[in-house]
């Protein structure tokens, strides 16, 4: 079976899934099988995040240029896209009605999903160039400032709500931002797997001996920054859709660090670590409110002053856990979870043991791998 | 033109601020190559350290010079103590992996500061007890300057000498010096590294303290997350100044607190809104990064081939 039949297949499959899911969450349900509200909603937000590790990891874990600002990338790629489908989104519906209300709104979507990619790849640029020509820490610092101009600045528009909030028309569902999910994924891991891809991991792994041997160190960090924005962008066009509503509290650091704990948890430079971590992240504060019931004694101060030991549940401290988590695995196993592996089956498949002879001897010579003795007896052996 | 001088005072008033505070993070920086997310937050902590001294120590109701003395010093020495525990027991154990994570960890470190003093301290601003009356003086004309604003200039001014004094006079100082120079061989030398280190995020922290318990005084209202954006502006700074580089850490701290309230008295003529003060700093960030990358008064710091 040739390779694009099969990618051809598996994305079929997997829009047949998500379409399911999607059906699951309507009113009505799927043949009867429903998901509620809350559960969708955490499958949503999942599906959002594992968007933002995964383009994050591309500059993070791949590049190795440590990026900080992510919210705002996101924010950009949010209200860009927003203050399109507020101002021309009724006119769109009705030029656009012949393809029914869903069909409709898809179009729309996408439309405004190209928008907020192209707007925040172009302030990954602008942000990129400055900061990614010198080595060392400063993206990291400049990131961080910049996505909190970026919050100020929104603050100060008043066309796109300022502080009161923003209301956006929720064209976006649950397949659509598993679609962009998947295809995250598959950019990034494609992006990784190329010549380009090689020339980002050497930039992580020695940026000097990059440079040496010829690659454009600056040219590729920015490919990278830039390509990570975009989806970025794209992961707060889907946000605000689906939100329904924006505010500019939503961008704020602690949003950025959610999806460095993500990426750092799973392991950077890992995209199922990334993927993992994003799953693990989403779900913990949700674990933690349902063990709300666990009172933690923790030291207060009231407002006189006074120091009171009082007990607390366990969700409020849920920031202070994710800190500790960040920190313990730095200390005990700072190449995340993962590391640089992928989780996968495929260790499933390899032989346990190297076969004496083989690959050394010249027995085999000339006849392709898959056809000798010993890879038929390990294909036999599994099919049994 | 009063208005003017008005502007510069307030702003070279919170501009001494900044300068205190990136003194820990140049100083940190140019031994360790790490930029202490954290320091922000112990300026945090700082305050509040301040806050719950002088309520507890009774100060908060008789204004005097010596409770605040006593207050500064006091939250200056608990600042210490965090400083040394935070190197101790979070950025010790990971300064052997690579500098992408004494990152991380320092921004775990910030999130855990922040939150922890969320959770106890709620996140509801608190305000600050004046230990000292506030009066204000009038300066060449219409300006004036009241004392929080004194006390800030006479403070780290003493506080800056105290530093020189330290890292230029003291065998500490010199060992400093040598570490910053370069740790390895400091450390062929006789040094004690580990000793110097715990001792740069000491003077740093207790720096960043007084900081907190002058911006307190200045203007008393103090919350756990006050430490975030004036601890990056503090960080911008040091990279203006030139990073690892202690009288550019000063030089750009001034610099930033002046033109931050420059453009908010000015900036509306030129078609820049006041409610951008915030955005002015990173801007400066990254016209200096752009055009003089070693910052003002140039580097300390060599990047190692």
């Amino acid at each position: 079976m040739s390779s694009l039949v099969k990618s051809l297949i598996v994305g079929i499959v997997v829009i047949a899934l998500l379409y399911i899911v999607n059906a699951m969450m309507s009113s009505t349900g799927f043949f009867g099988a429903g998901i509620d509200d809350y559960s969708a909603r955490l499958l949503v937000f999942i599906a959002i995040n594992i968007i933002l590790a995964t383009s994050l990891n591309l500059i993070n874990g791949f590049t190795g240029q440590f990026s900080i600002g992510h919210a705002g990338f996101m924010a950009v790629g949010a209200y860009s896209s927003a203050y399109f489908t507020v101002t021309y989104g009724r006119q769109l519906e009705s030029s656009f009605s012949f393809l029914g209300e869903l069909g409709a709104a898809s179009v729309i979507l996408l439309i405004a999903v190209v928008i907020g990619a192209i707007v925040a790849a172009i302030v990954g640029l602008l942000v990129g160039i400055p900061s990614l020509r010198l080595r060392g820490d400063y993206l990291a610092i400049v990131t961080l400032g910049f996505a909190e101009i970026i919050r100020i600045v929104i603050l100060n528009i008043d066309a796109v709500g300022g502080a009161t909030g923003y209301t956006v028309p929720g064209y976006a569902n649950f397949l659509w931002i598993g679609i962009f999910a998947v295809i995250t994924v598959v950019v990034v891991h494609n992006i990784v797997k190329s010549d380009a891809g090689r020339a980002l991991i050497s930039i992580r792994e020695d940026e000097l001996a990059a440079e040496a041997m010829g690659v454009n160190t600056t040219r590729y960090k920015v490919i990278s920054f830039v390509i990570s924005s975009a989806f970025a962008g794209i992961a707060g066009v889907l946000f605000a859709h689906y939100n329904k509503f924006l505010s500019t509290n939503d961008f704020q650091f602690i949003k950025s660090f959610e999806v460095i704990i993500m990426i750092v948890l799973g392991g950077m430079g890992s995209m199922t670590g990334a993927i993992i971590g994003a799953i693990v992240v989403t779900l913990l504060p949700e674990l933690l409110r349902q063990l709300a019931f666990i009172q933690v004694p923790f030291v207060q101060v009231n407002s006189s002053g006074d120091v009171l030991l009082s007990s607390i549940p366990l969700d409020s401290l849920r920031l202070v856990i994710f800190a500790l988590i960040l920190i313990l695995t730095m200390i005990l196993r700072p190449q995340g979870i993962f590391g640089t592996n992928e989780f996968g089956l495929s260790w499933l498949k390899r032989p346990r043991k190297a076969s004496e002879g083989t690959g050394t001897t010249g027995d085999n010579k000339g006849v392709p791998i898959a056809q000798q003795e010993e890879a038929k007896r390990l294909t036999s052996e599994e099919e049994d | 033109m009063d208005t003017f001088v008005q502007q510069l005072i307030n702003g070279l008033t919170i501009g001494s601020i900044y300068a205190l505070i990136a003194l820990g993070y140049t100083m940190v920086y140019g031994i360790l190559r790490l930029i202490n997310f954290a320091h922000g937050d112990v300026f945090m902590v700082g305050a509040y350290a301040g806050y719950m001294l002088a309520i507890h120590l009774g100060f908060a109701s008789s204004p005097s010079i010596v409770g605040f003395v006593v207050v500064l010093l006091g939250s200056m020495a608990i600042a210490a103590l965090l400083g040394m525990a935070i190197e101790r027991f979070a950025y010790r154990p990971v300064r052997k992996y690579s500098r992408m994570t004494t990152l991380i960890t320092a921004i775990g470190m910030s999130l855990f500061l922040e939150y922890s003093f969320v959770v106890i301290f709620s996140g509801t601003p608190r305000a600050f007890p004046q230990l000292l009356p506030n009066e204000s003086y009038m300066l060449f004309g219409s300006a004036t300057i009241n004392t929080s604003q004194l006390l800030i200039f006479v403070v780290s001014i003493l506080l800056m000498l105290g530093l020189q004094y330290i890292i230029f006079k003291t065998k500490i100082g010199k060992a400093m010096r040598a570490v910053s120079f370069n740790l390895n061989s400091a450390k062929l030398m006789g040094v004690n590294t580990d000793y110097v280190i715990a001792f740069t995020f000491a003077l740093g922290s207790a720096l960043a303290a007084a900081a907190g318990v002058l911006v307190a005084q200045y203007n008393p209202k103090i919350e756990p997350l006050m430490g975030l954006l004036v601890g990056l502006k503090a960080f911008v700074a040091a990279v203006l100044g030139g990073i690892g580089n202690i009288p550019g850490a000063v030089l750009g701290g001034l610099l930033i607190g002046a033109a931050e309230t420059l453009v908010v008295g000015y900036g509306q003529y030129i078609g820049i809104p006041s409610t951008y003060r915030d955005a002015v700093a990173f801007a400066i960030l990254i016209l200096v990064l752009l055009i003089r990358p070693a910052g003002l008064l140039g580097s300390n710091v060599q990047e190692k081939v």
